[in-house]
């Protein structure tokens, strides 16, 4: 009888999404994802080299500013040696705003795809709002929240919050019916589905929301920090854009590039650990 | 508190209507069905027989639209511990592995932990998944699924066991295999079992009572006592006959409704 089935080992499916790949794949894998990036720098470097534009540096003095910017000891202007206050400036608008976002659309999210009165009062203002880009909200911003930091947060929050609250309510809505049938004949009902039922069924839409919304956050701080603040990967951005200094455009965008990149993938491994159980959630 | 006498479950005159697009369709018409407490019932029809309907009024997911459904003598309101329900696509909560699936219901109901994990634990033994307890739903085949679907309900002291074409979605070789456990442990816990299917030979392989229903409206053609001893060989002649007679008895509409 049942011996026969569980002799063997787990399915292909499960055992095979968790196993570690073999070193030769991961080589492999980092290789052509190296492809489009250096085709991208040997691009970069023959149109610069050959002077198909004068505004934009080569590479190389693009990879040695960054050296001045991270380290400082080359140029030693006002920027030498100052990428980590920019950093850490920008991080702590994102992460501070994606967290205000996280606080006010997760409970919203849920209120709004569990009951229908919440449903009805805020899902026609709040998809009347989503269109609406976090570039135009910048003046109302100022004059809301003043020229600085604080309005750096409202555009950032802004940003997170409608992917977050958009995933949480598709995720609570979109529940399998059987499962409260289930979970009702075995004596778990009313609110206590929630718990055990809605929030855990929920939680692979609800991480795709926090994965877009921190995504985004990234994404708008150039915009947020046009609102006057002195520090900033945006701010310095901008200041780089008025002096005409090009390669600090340039260092600030693949630091938001790589420090993005990096929070993303923070973010999926907590999800790939929180959602080992999902067979269709690993980014 | 029961009498002897008094049936587990009683469906008296139950009818159950739907409007659909504007017309009143009859899923259920004026049902009658008595189950003694032990007893292995299959209904068996084609889709549209109210087979299912049925099965989802005894659980009680919906409610008749006339006339009533008891146990123990007392009207079914509402989904309940002690009638469990297996489903075709299993309905396992795919966030909880294997154990915490079968403990569900006993962690529902408010069970101490110790004693909770002591019935988990005789629960995964008795269907044979010891070495997948910690597993995840979407690792197990379909068959080890309908299994932890079966322990989860039997782990919650269910006295009645529903199952809705439990076996439907498995291939020929699983299905006979489960077929078997499901009577070894239906022989060794004296369940209440109905089990819904429309392939005849697994309803009377299975049955002490086999309900023919035909579509319709969904309606009961039949009530059958299985006399065949257990078990039962599906190549003997008597299985044969006793084949050959459901198979006319549910296509017995066919006629009606051609002309």
């Amino acid at each position: 009888m049942a011996l026969a089935e569980t002799s063997t080992s787990l399915p292909a499916g499960g055992a095979a999404a968790t196993a570690p790949s073999p070193w030769p794949e991961r080589l492999k894998s980092l290789g052509l994802a190296l492809v489009v990036p250096g085709l991208l720098l040997v691009f970069w470097h023959i149109a610069t080299t050959r002077r198909w534009t004068r505004l934009i540096p080569t590479p190389y003095e693009t990879a040695e500013y960054m050296v001045d910017f991270v380290a400082g000891g080359i140029y030693n202007d006002a920027f030498s040696a100052t990428a980590h206050i920019h950093l850490l400036a920008s991080m702590s608008r994102v992460f501070g705003g994606f967290g205000l976002a996280v606080l006010a659309a997760l409970p919203l999210g849920l209120l709004i795809g569990r009951i229908p009165l919440a449903r009805q009062t805020l899902d026609p203002f709040f998809q009347l709002m989503r269109p609406i880009p976090v570039t135009a909200w910048l003046p109302l911003s100022m004059i809301l929240f003043g020229l600085g930091p604080r309005s750096a947060f409202a555009l950032v929050f802004l940003g997170a919050f409608f992917p977050i609250l958009l995933n949480t309510i598709f995720g609570v809505k979109n529940v399998d019916p059987k499962l409260f049938e289930a979970a009702s004949m075995l004596g778990c009902k009313g609110n206590a589905q929630f718990f055990r039922v809605v929030l855990p069924a929920a939680l692979p839409s609800i991480f795709t929301g926090l994965r877009l919304g921190l995504g985004l956050a990234w994404f708008v701080i150039v915009v947020g920090e046009m609102t006057g603040v002195p520090q900033g990967l945006g701010a310095v951005i901008m200041d780089g854009r008025t002096l005409s200094r090009t390669e600090l455009v340039i260092c600030g965008m693949i630091i938001i590039g790589i420090a993005g990149f990096i929070s993303d993938r923070i973010v999926v491994a907590i999800g790939n650990r929180l959602l080992r159980w999902s067979p269709n959630h690993h980014g | 508190m029961a009498e002897p006498t008094l049936p587990i479950i009683d469906i008296r005159n139950v009818s159950k209507s739907f409007q659909l697009q504007g017309q009143k369709i009859d899923a259920l018409k004026d049902a009658n069905l008595s189950i003694r407490q032990g007893e292995f019932i299959t209904l068996i029809g084609a889709s549209g027989c109210g087979k299912s309907t049925l099965l989802r009024i005894i659980a009680g997911f919906e409610k008749p639209t006339s006339g009533e459904a008891l146990m123990w003598g007392k009207p079914i309101t509402e989904p309940e511990p002690q009638r469990g329900m297996v489903f075709q696509d299993y309905a396992l909560f795919p966030w909880l592995s294997v154990r915490d699936n079968i403990a569900f219901g006993p962690t529902s109901r408010g069970v101490p932990k110790a004693q909770a994990r002591e019935i988990v634990e005789r629960f995964v033994e008795m269907v044979g998944l010891q070495r997948f307890a910690d597993a995840y739903p979407h690792q197990l085949s379909g068959g080890m699924r309908q299994r932890v679907a079966i322990a989860r309900v039997l782990a919650n002291e269910a006295e009645v066991v529903l199952m809705d074409e439990p076996f439907g979605a498995l291939d020929a070789m699983t299905r006979e295999r489960l077929q078997e456990e499901l009577l070894e442990i239906w022989a060794r816990t004296k369940l209440t079992v109905v089990f819904v299917t429309h392939a005849i030979e697994e309803a009377i392989f299975l049955a002490d009572r086999v309900v023919v229903m035909t579509p319709g409206p969904g309606r009961i053609e039949s009530d059958n006592p299985m006399l065949l001893s257990r078990p039962r060989d599906i190549a003997s002649p008597e299985f044969n006959a006793i084949r050959r007679e459901m198979s006319g008895k549910l296509h017995s509409h066919h006629g009606k409704k051609a002309a």
